[in-house]
């Protein structure tokens, strides 16, 4: 038995980490804590309902209405909730659009702050501690990896999410789009191309 | 002065490997278990999500560091809910037991659910703290980057950019102060700010002194420059 129980009560649960959170799970569960059902209403919000096409609306509408892009840069919270884009991890939006003179990219070196009801939970390597510890410092070599080269020419602005403000890159519009409806537009826009790591799709 | 979750401008963790953009959401079923454990059991009411951050960076560094995320994310809450009271070292230990405990009243119901996760928790509110900068003005942030209040406790000023100077962009307006409300020591709101740092002033060798990284800080991370 470790002898620092007392600090790290998790050490007497199982360590293996599956079992551990079924372990957790059902004690909480016996005691009435936690509904099973509402955990399966949890899971399925974030891996059915809310992702990264709601970001991916956003921006192609951006792209097509200049009056709502001017809001959206002026004030994004209540512009983005009007679409039904409000909620846990998004109660205070910031859109940063993306130049020829100027990208943008978001990390969370601290944890792992993200605007979930614009794109969901995080990817993997948002999380892992490569990008967090290497975004703010190396963001070009970071880019590289992303397969994402910028000209000498832009400037690279870091957003380091340290607080409870969370932020949405707006990418630039694609060559060639002219004339392509929300949807269409919405269909190139990647999720990385929002968290800055990446550029929307050209149109084929 | 900070813990092992403050790894900004950190060397040595290697290349990036990122996922496909259509890789499922969460890479194992214990993952999506682990997230949903955690936010229903925040809404017994017994923590603050500055709390829960705090809980997980107490991790010992060898934990922290050996754990993937979503085994932090387990470990933290169960350290936090015994800490809180919500169970004890023999709930953990024999696995609980069957009697209704005390808050399962407040238990999240499945059919709540939507409406919970829609509501979110902003971190704004009334204060009389008045701003004393505003956009294009020159400020340093403070050089120890630690909580004033609780030695060890938590903060969000990443040791990176301690002691930097920078500029203010923006007003965000006012926010609950982590370094107290982390510790039960009230949401003492105050003013909140984009701050950019130029590159070259974080780093020994930047790749472009123009870049710049912009972090949200509370006024009280910061003085005149």
């Amino acid at each position: 038995m470790p002898h620092d129980d007392h600090d790290h009560p998790h050490a007497l649960l199982p360590p293996e980490p599956a079992l551990r959170v079924k372990a957790l799970e059902t004690i909480l569960t016996r005691k009435g804590l936690i509904d099973p059902a509402a955990l399966d209403e949890i899971i399925d919000t974030y891996q059915n309902k809310i992702g990264p096409q709601n970001g991916a609306r956003v921006v192609a509408k951006a792209w097509s209405d200049p009056a709502f892009k001017a809001a959206l840069l002026e004030d994004a919270t209540p512009v983005v909730a009007d679409l039904g884009y409000y909620g846990r991890q998004g109660e205070h939006m910031v859109v940063v659009e993306n130049t020829p003179q100027q990208h943008n990219m978001v990390v969370c070196t601290l944890c792992s702050c993200y605007p979930w009801p614009l794109l969901g939970i995080p990817p993997g390597w948002y999380k892992s501690d490569a990008y967090r510890a290497r975004a703010v410092r190396e963001p070009r070599k970071v880019l590289a990896e992303f397969d994402v080269t910028l000209p000498e020419s832009s400037s690279v602005r870091v957003w380091d999410s340290t607080a409870e403000i969370r932020y949405l890159v707006l990418p630039m519009r694609p060559e060639g789009t002219d004339g392509m409806s929300e949807d269409e537009l919405a269909a190139l826009v990647t999720r990385d191309s929002m968290i800055g790591t990446g550029l929307p799709k050209m149109p084929s | 002065m900070t813990r092992v979750h403050d790894m900004g401008g950190r060397f040595g963790d290697g290349p990036i490997s990122p996922e496909a953009e259509d890789a499922p959401v969460f890479a194992e079923d214990w993952h999506a278990r682990a997230l949903a454990v955690t936010l229903a059991s925040g809404f017994l009411g017994q923590w603050n999500i500055d709390v829960s951050r705090h809980s997980r960076e107490k991790l010992s560094p060898k934990d922290y560091t050996r754990f993937s995320y979503y085994e932090k994310w387990i470990s933290g809450l169960a350290d936090l809910l015994v800490d809180k009271g919500v169970l004890t070292l023999d709930d953990l230990r024999d696995g609980g037991d069957d009697g209704l405990h005390p808050l399962a009243e407040k238990k999240l119901k499945a059919e709540a659910v939507p409406a919970a996760l829609a509501k979110g928790g902003p971190a704004d509110r009334p204060s009389n703290v008045v701003a004393w900068y505003s956009a294009g003005q020159e400020v340093v942030t403070t050089r120890l980057a630690a909580n004033r209040l609780v030695d060890g406790g938590h903060t969000r000023l990443p040791i990176y950019a301690s002691g930097a100077k920078g500029r203010i962009l923006r007003l965000h307006g006012m926010h609950v102060l982590p370094d107290s409300n982390a510790h039960g020591l009230g949401e003492a709101p105050e003013p909140i700010y984009a701050v950019a740092i130029r590159a070259s002033e974080l780093w020994a060798s930047p790749e472009n002194p123009d870049d710049e990284v912009v972090l949200d800080l509370w006024q009280s991370y910061l003085e005149p420059a």
